[in-house]
């Protein structure tokens, strides 16, 4: 299940979600803002999504990593909208098993969803300059 | 090959977002192509960001830029995605 969403991310209770008796191994990864970037000090994010697109290409990686991995249970959230520093913008777990695949799995869903899934992030500085992330937008100031 | 006009719409994000001025917009184009289609929204409207820095989707699906648009496609040119530390 990969969802999108403006809500804040429940940490606790995505994990409490994804309880799962017949695995030993659960793997989470949480993503956070952090409070610099750039050399510069961050006050907030924009997380900016193409919705349908991002959630089936969410999906499909998701599917990818049930069909690679000897895992059971795979489910990611990520957060669009203003977020500031420390908030969570990002969730992924997964369970199996064994923690071999759990980890493995868990590693490389982060790395295929940051690659691929058509989310963008613009960062506020403290100098109350922004930028795109990733993009050739030149430092700009609102 | 044929030159009647196609209706297209067309989606924008993040910095071509910007750089457009609007989030969307109906275009009539001879465009046979994405690929073409970008290549002339790109003259008109300074478009910064290349075609291999760019992936497209036509109806919510990820397209070659050479595939073929119909009139009525929805086309979304996608700016590279910000996806956290490139340093894994």
């Amino acid at each position: 299940m990969f969802v999108i969403t403006e809500e804040r991310i429940d940490g606790p209770q995505v994990r409490t979600d994804l309880r799962d008796e017949s695995c030993g191994a659960i793997v989470t990864f949480k993503g956070r803002v952090r409070d610099h970037n750039l050399g510069r000090t961050v006050t907030k994010l924009h997380y900016e999504a193409y919705r349908t697109l991002a959630v089936t290409e969410g999906e499909t990686i998701l599917q990818e990593l049930r069909d690679e991995y000897d895992i059971h249970k795979a489910r990611a959230y990520h957060r669009i909208g203003e977020l500031t520093v420390t908030e969570l913008s990002f969730w992924l777990g997964v369970t199996a098993p064994h923690r071999q695949a759990a980890f493995r799995a868990c590693k490389d869903g982060v790395d295929r969803i940051k690659d691929r899934v058509p989310i963008w992030k613009k960062e506020y500085y403290e100098d109350g300059s922004s930028t795109w992330i990733n993009q050739p937008s030149e430092l700009s100031t609102e | 090959m044929s030159h009647h006009t196609k209706e297209i719409t067309l989606s924008y994000f993040a910095s071509l977002r910007e750089k457009r001025g609007q989030s969307q917009e109906t275009v009539s184009t001879c465009a046979e192509t994405p690929r073409e289609l970008y290549e002339t929204l790109s003259e008109d409207h300074g478009f910064e960001i290349p075609t291999d820095s760019l992936r497209v989707a036509v109806n919510d699906t990820f397209k070659p830029w050479d595939s073929a648009l119909e009139s009525g496609d929805e086309v979304v040119f996608i700016p590279p995605v910000s996806g956290g530390d490139q340093c894994l």
